[in-house]
């Protein structure tokens, strides 16, 4: 991606992001945040991770987001609007923000950039493909599109989630799972209290 | 600001700018137009009725005795009088509305919309160096001979050929929900208001069953990118109509029966999101007013509408790339009308367009018959449908589907 697009991506995202801060409508900062995921998306997708990208629009910005706005849309603006400055608030989060900050350039200083550029340090995807096809044979259309040039995210992913992390990723199926049907106990004994 | 542009492809973004005016301007919003022209013909017929028949180029507004009626059929220039009219109304926006977002909802239906259909494949590939002799022809005559041709690498007939395909459309095409959800609010009046809520709520619970019911699809493709589906599917018989190539093995012809219930959950889930009869529950005249567009008038209440029929365009296309073998012709390996990589030539290219867009005719057509002969759900049946019924049935397909391919391997 030209880099001109990822600092008008950069800057939609970081400049919704402060929208989302910002904004005395809640509305107006369920939608900024919405915005924001779509910026980050696209710098997902600048990166070739297509799959992430798009998760990130569909689970975050199309669904959540809408739920969010529909409980939003049903409380009161105007109270929320009036609302005064909270100053504890704002000291906390300049505090917890700078915290972050130094821990950031703390890891990104130990953390060593390569000075090489991408052109030098492309990946070599059909290499990647011939060792693939030696030793999984099962499937073919992962070596297929690697030889092909071609980086098939979204199967790596799949192929890395199911295979390498099939029993973590059952745990959090299940964990969730458990929380689904805590919901529902909690919301039905609630029916019952008010009856 | 040099190196910020240097790694710009020219070539590329001409191409697909072009494309994009193409597929936007030149067949999406004509056809959007038109279907909106089929849809009062055809409900005329169904009714008996006859419809809007009479418009056409105005020449007695110059004297003349008669109008032309274009074709000999009257109505074929309705959707340009649509048009101006709604460009001609008072654009009038009420004094109690969230004025911002009142006139922000109409482009958040329009534009998702028409993001969609940048991984369409609306065709298997163009090869231009076909026209190079009347290119060069043309520059003879000209007297400038030494002007550029095109090059022998065929361009291919979609925007952007991405590796997540139906992930890309579903994801845009649920941020549409936003337009209808802020109507609903910024509007600041009962009905609309009821309207939005509605249309939130059925697009999330009609989500799940869309996004479970292409999975059948994808286990039989082992792929996510359209154009690459349309190429099996061109070469292998059609997900629906196996009877050519590797179609006519045991194992497609066990799949078709999965795949069959996958296409009717798609299309039903289709119909909700696109927010048509019977389930179009956000602007449900008999208890709404209009729903969600009540507040609006002209152009802006023009876009909510041409959004609608967007994306019932674009879902069409989806539904007929994925079951119904996209661009390819019925039996078109064995008549010699099947695609091979960069030995397609021009004609069939542009014959491979045009079946496209015939299909997705043929889908309208079907959207709108079942418009004018279904009456409308109540909300609760909808929502029941959707959640007992739909999303049961989409997962049952999904392990269906695997069961069969362990039982039957394909290949």
């Amino acid at each position: 991606m030209p880099s001109l697009l990822f600092y008008l991506f950069a800057l939609i995202t970081l400049g919704f992001g402060l929208m989302v801060v910002l904004a005395r409508n809640p509305v107006t900062s369920a939608l900024s945040l919405a915005m924001s995921f779509v910026g980050l998306a696209a710098l997902f997708i600048s990166l070739d991770a297509f799959f992430i990208g798009t998760i990130q629009i569909l689970v975050y910005a199309g669904a959540v987001m809408v739920l969010f706005l529909f409980i939003i849309m049903l409380l009161d603006i105007k109270a929320e609007s009036d609302r005064k400055t909270n100053v504890a608030a704002i000291v906390g989060a300049i505090v917890l923000g700078s915290v972050l900050a130094v821990q950031i350039a703390t890891v990104s200083a130990v953390h060593h950039q390569s000075d090489l550029t991408l052109n030098e340090a492309a990946l070599n995807l059909v290499a990647a493909g011939n060792q693939m096809a030696a030793t999984d044979k099962d499937l073919p259309t992962i070596s297929k599109d690697l030889k092909a040039g071609i980086l098939p995210d979204t199967k790596l992913m799949g192929l890395a989630l199911f295979k390498q992390y099939g029993f973590h990723l059952q745990v959090m199926g299940l964990l969730l799972m458990v929380g689904t049907v805590g919901v529902v106990v909690l919301s039905k004994r609630d029916k019952e209290v008010a009856q | 600001m040099g190196h910020l542009l240097a790694n710009i492809d020219l070539t590329f973004l001409i191409a697909s700018v072009v494309k994009i005016v193409f597929l936007t301007f030149l067949v999406i919003l004509p056809m959007v137009a038109y279907s909106v022209y089929a849809e009062r013909r055809f409900s005329a017929v169904i009714q008996d009725r006859v419809g809007p028949n009479r418009t056409g180029i105005p020449l007695t507004l110059f004297g003349f005795k008669k109008d032309i009626q274009i074709l000999g059929i009257g109505g074929l220039t309705q959707p340009m009088a649509d048009g101006i009219k709604f460009l001609l109304k008072e654009d009038f926006t009420p004094k109690s509305v969230n004025a911002f977002y009142y006139w922000l909802a109409p482009c958040l239906t329009m534009v998702p919309a028409l993001m969609t259909c940048v991984v369409l494949p609306f065709g298997s590939e163009l090869r231009l160096s076909d026209l190079n002799g009347l290119l060069s022809w043309v520059y003879g005559v000209i007297g400038m001979a030494d002007l550029p041709v095109f090059s022998s690498v065929p361009v291919p007939s979609v925007i952007a050929d991405l590796s997540v395909g139906p992930l890309y459309t579903f994801a845009i095409a649920s941020l549409g929900v936003y337009g209808i959800v802020i109507a609903g609010w910024a509007s600041n009046s009962k009905y609309p208001f009821l309207g939005g809520v509605r249309a939130s709520a059925q697009m999330i619970s009609y989500e799940l069953s869309l996004g479970l019911s292409i999975i059948p699809v994808l286990m039989v493709f082992g792929e996510l990118n359209l154009t690459k589906m349309s190429i099996y599917q061109d070469a292998n018989g059609w997900l629906l109509l196996p009877l050519w190539g590797e179609g006519l093995s045991l194992a497609r012809w066990v799949l078709w029966i999965p795949m069959g219930l996958s296409f009717c959950i798609f299309v039903v889930a289709m119909f909700a999101e696109t927010n048509r009869l019977p389930f179009d529950m956000a602007e449900c005249e008999t208890e709404l007013v209009a729903g969600y567009h009540t507040e609006y008038s002209s152009m802006k209440f023009a876009l909510f509408f041409l959004g609608e029929y967007a994306a019932m365009i674009i879902g069409s296309g989806l539904a007929v790339t994925l079951f119904l073998g996209g661009w390819s012709i019925p039996f078109g390996p064995l008549i010699g009308l099947g695609y091979s990589a960069g030995d397609t030539p021009l004609w069939l290219g542009l014959l491979h367009i045009g079946v496209f867009l015939g299909k997705i005719v043929f889908f309208i057509l079907f959207f709108i018959l079942i418009r004018w002969t279904l009456p409308r759900f109540r909300f609760d049946q909808l929502m029941k449908l959707g959640w007992m019924v739909m999303f049961e049935l989409a997962l049952f397909n999904v392990v269906l589907t695997a069961f069969l391919m362990w039982l039957v391997p394909l290949k």
